[in-house]
């Protein structure tokens, strides 16, 4: 029996109302249930013994939705064989397979629970969910289980999975990083061998050494190494040739050329039995090269995946209105001038017009704004945004890549496609150094083979090895690693390698206001007494009032009451208001409008943010005061980051008081108000022509072209998906404090990118010199590269926090 | 020292043996999920092996899940 305190939901977590006195028996025990949705997801993973998910789980699941027989109806959409094809790969003739995207993944426990459940399902093959990307692979026998039945019992246990095309563009970036760890496979243990080879055969140099012994063990070198530059050094001399085709000089010129000398000048030396070998140096820098370069690729893949996560907020079925009725189509099916059925709480499938019907419309995921936005016949609803309240008809007028949607994934894929200028520019430069170079090396070459022929070749090679890039090239990214590693652990995620840099250059600092300097939800920041009623009380009247609703206002009122009243709700009408009867009188909430209905001269309460009314028949009772409260971070965030000398700057949507409000509370003095997403850019385009480096603050798809405008970018984790996929940085936590932490740590890690560039810069100019006068031989050369290049490691590992 | 002659050369067919066993770890699609697998190790089914920890549950289904 559910006891007077309030209990948390056993599954989600949710407070459980205390009308509802639903429990399963886990693990022996009656546990409490907040719905019917909870009962039937705990009661199936309870039959199916699967209860050591509560166990293991380290997040609460997800409220499941109400598991209606409509929903489960759409699912057999899914096994009509027309609309299989596009995300069905037939292996045999019964054989399928499909990728599934899989919504409430959230912690390790739900990717058990579901292998779980589904892979013990009769004729599902094979069940496979990546806990990284929140994927699904299923293989199934097509004439034992139909593929609406698995989804179906993926979503008994209250996940949601849609069947997905996975893009030609992600299957190539499985191949690139397929290949480039099969490169860096082949690389590792190649160089432990010739490395393993080449102590004995430096300890030979001194001590002594059989002549067949020392061929075998070079014999043995050349051997490993022939995979490793045949294969994985491949990738070097691929991008040195198509730098030179296009007559360019870059990084991978050098490395190629020092990579294919030293293997040819050992080779021969192998051969000839004479002179030295490097089999050594060559697997080393194929190998250390490689690890950088995989690095670099799994974040640019990482930024990619933008297009993908716009497709997943679009609906895979739409109901279609006919003459005979509704029926389920896919989405890609849908011509423009079709009537569809959007039923509350379902996600708009198209861009259109409403016909019929009023709703409040949710667009949080377009606009950031966290109110749903009350619409009615003849006014615009855009694909992608959810229907919150009550049944639409809509008239499709755009469809495909013509919808909002698809306009911001293009608008963020151009912003994409800009960036790389700066990364140009940074490899001419790199160019004329590489130029410098080989100039020096040529010439080397060229005086010692005037002067004695028989050193120049390792005169030369001593030379380009010691003046190899290697420590250079690893001075950067060394040290980005750690910085990330550093921030990775207070929760900030770095999503692409020049974040950093830029950040510990930014001047400006804008933030967005809904849900990056507030919370993003309302809460009652006020109660103002029009009758001399008990406050308490009557927040629980409030609160009871907007007992079933789910809207924003309804949710805020009802926070923080721990007994609502229990009323009979008269009448709801969307935007405006609600009635209810409590012990015999009627009650009225809402906004000023409808309260003037029985309380013609109800004068408005002067406040801050919005204000709704409660009045009984006879009398005004009192006006609650919502605001979206600043985080309480907020404050300290923003003198902190004005004491590191960056300007912080406020841009939102939403209406001129209420940022006012919160920029005055905040001590931001440069804030605009609504603003649309044009105007934000614009806005930071302006700063960006002032010469200022602008780092952007924010969430919601609506800010992503923002996001992808602005030097560097943030996200907050709580925010839509996709602002995080395109942003360079992602806030993992809900605290802002972290980001003062992360310039610091940004401008650290500057500072030490340009100590080791220094120290490789000047480790070269010395050496250069002595190889190049004959003084230092190979082996001295890799010694002494080595240890370069273990100083900027060295140096790069102080960003690490010491715990 | 003449046992070297063995010894190396054995050295590099058990590299390319290692290099072998990768290539087919990569093809097979063991890369593909770096974080899961982590937390897979943590989920172990023994709990119904424990005796304290047997799920007191009347119906007789704990005993044996696979």
């Amino acid at each position: 029996m559910p006891t007077a305190d309030t209990q948390a939901c056993y599954h989600c977590g949710l407070p459980v109302p205390d009308e509802v006195d639903l429990t399963v028996d886990i693990e022996g025990e009656p546990r409490p249930m907040c719905c019917m949705g909870c009962q039937a997801v705990a009661t199936a993973i309870v039959e199916n013994g699967l209860e050591q998910y509560y166990h293991h789980r380290t997040e609460k699941a997800r409220a499941p939705e109400d598991l209606v027989p409509e929903a489960l109806r759409d699912l057999q959409v899914y096994d009509n064989e027309t609309l299989q094809r596009s995300f069905v790969h037939v292996r045999d003739d019964d054989v399928r397979e499909a990728a599934l995207m899989l919504e409430g993944i959230v912690c390790a426990a739900c990717v058990w629970l579901s292998e779980r459940h589904v892979g013990a399902l009769d004729g599902v093959l094979a069940f496979h969910v990546n806990y990284s990307t929140h994927r699904a692979q299923v293989t199934w026998d097509n004439s034992r289980i139909r593929l609406s039945d698995i989804l179906k019992a993926i979503t008994e246990i209250g996940y949601h999975a849609h069947p997905f095309d996975p893009s030609r563009q992600e299957a190539l970036q499985k191949k690139e990083r397929n290949r480039a760890l099969r490169r860096i496979g082949i690389a590792g243990v190649g160089t432990m061998q010739v490395m393993m080879m080449a102590v004995a055969l430096y300890l030979g140099e001194y001590q002594g050494m059989d002549e067949g012994i020392r061929n075998l063990l070079r014999w043995a070198s050349m051997i490993v190494t022939i995979p490793v530059i045949g294969y994985a050094g491949q990738a070097f001399f691929q991008s040195a040739w198509r730098d030179l085709r296009q007559r360019r000089l870059g990084m991978d010129v050098p490395v190629s050329l020092a990579i294919g000398l030293a293997f040819l000048a050992s080779a021969w030396a192998t051969w000839s039995g004479t002179g030295h070998v490097y089999f050594d140096s060559v697997t080393m820098f194929i190998f250390f090269l490689l690890i950088g370069r995989t690095l670099e690729m799994t974040a640019r893949h990482k930024a990619g995946q933008v297009a993908e996560e716009l497709v997943k907020l679009m609906p895979a079925t739409a109901h279609r209105l006919t003459a005979d009725g509704v029926e389920s189509v896919a989405v890609a099916e849908l011509a423009v001038g079709d009537r569809l059925v959007v039923k509350p709480g379902e996600v708009i499938p198209a861009d259109g017009v409403i016909v019929e019907g009023r709703s409040s419309i949710n667009e949080a995921l377009l606009t950031g704004e966290s109110l749903p936005r009350l619409k009615q016949v003849g006014e615009q609803v855009i694909g992608g945004t959810i229907n919150s309240e009550s049944p639409l008809t809509i008239e499709v007028d755009r469809i495909g890549q013509d919808t909002v949607l698809a306009g911001i994934s293009r608008l963020l894929e151009r912003a994409h496609a800009e960036k790389p200028r700066v990364a140009e520019l940074a490899n001419r430069v790199a160019g004329w150094f590489v130029a410098g170079l080989l100039l020096v090396a040529a010439a080397v070459f060229a005086y010692w083979y005037l002067h004695r022929p028989e050193d120049a070749l390792w005169i030369t090679l001593s030379v380009l090895v010691i003046t190899c890039p290697c420590a250079l090239s690893l001075a950067t990214p060394v040290a980005l690693t750690a910085a990330t590693g550093s921030l990775t652990a207070r929760g900030v995620l770095t999503t692409r390698g020049h974040a950093l840099e830029t950040l510990a250059r930014a001047t400006d600092m804008i933030f967005d206001k809904t849900g990056t300097l507030t919370h993003g939800r309302l809460r009652v920041t006020g109660v103002t007494r029009l009758a001399d009623l008990d406050e308490a009380w009557l927040r629980r009247l409030a609160a009871g009032l907007e007992g079933f609703s789910e809207h924003p206002v309804a949710e805020a009122l009802k926070a923080g009451v721990e007994a609502p009243l229990v009323l009979e709700v008269v009448e709801a009408e969307t935007g405006r208001g609600v009635t209810g009867r409590f012990d015999g009188e009627f009650y009225r909430l809402g906004s000023l409008d409808h309260l003037r209905a029985w309380h013609p001269g109800l004068e408005p309460v002067e406040a801050e943010g919005s204000t709704i009314y409660l009045g009984s028949r006879e009398r005004p009772l009192a006006a609650f005061h919502l605001a979206d409260e600043p985080r309480r971070e907020a404050a300290s965030v923003v003198r902190a980051l004005a004491a590191q000398g960056v300007t912080v700057h406020l841009l939102s949507g939403d209406n001129r008081e209420a940022v006012a409000a919160i920029a005055g509370r905040l001590g931001i003095e440069q804030w605009a108000a609504e603003q649309l997403p044009q105007d934000k850019l614009d806005y930071l385009r302006r700063l960006q022509s002032q010469g200022r480096v602008v780092a952007m603050v924010g969430d919601g798809v609506n800010d992503a072209p923002v996001l992808a405008g602005a030097q560097v970018s943030i996200a907050m984790g709580k925010g839509a998906q996709l602002a995080q996929a395109s942003a360079d940085m992602v806030l993992l936590g809900d605290d802002l404090t972290v980001l003062p932490f992360s310039v610091e740590m940004a401008r650290r890690t500057l500072k030490i990118i340009r100590q080791n560039i220094g120290w490789a810069i000047g480790y070269n100019l010395t050496a250069l010199p002595l190889a190049a006068a004959g003084y230092i031989q190979p082996w001295m050369a890799a010694i002494g590269m080595s240890g370069s290049s273990l100083f900027v490691v060295l140096n790069a590992l102080r960003l690490k926090e010491k715990r | 020292m003449e046992i070297l002659y063995i010894l190396i050369p054995l050295a590099v067919i058990l590299a390319a043996v290692a290099i072998a066993a990768f290539v087919l770890s990569v093809r097979s699609g063991q890369y593909d999920d770096l974080d899961g697998a982590a937390h897979r190790i943590l989920m172990d089914d023994d709990d119904p092996m424990i005796p304290n920890r047997r799920p007191a549950k009347p119906d007789g289904k704990t005993s044996k899940k696979d």
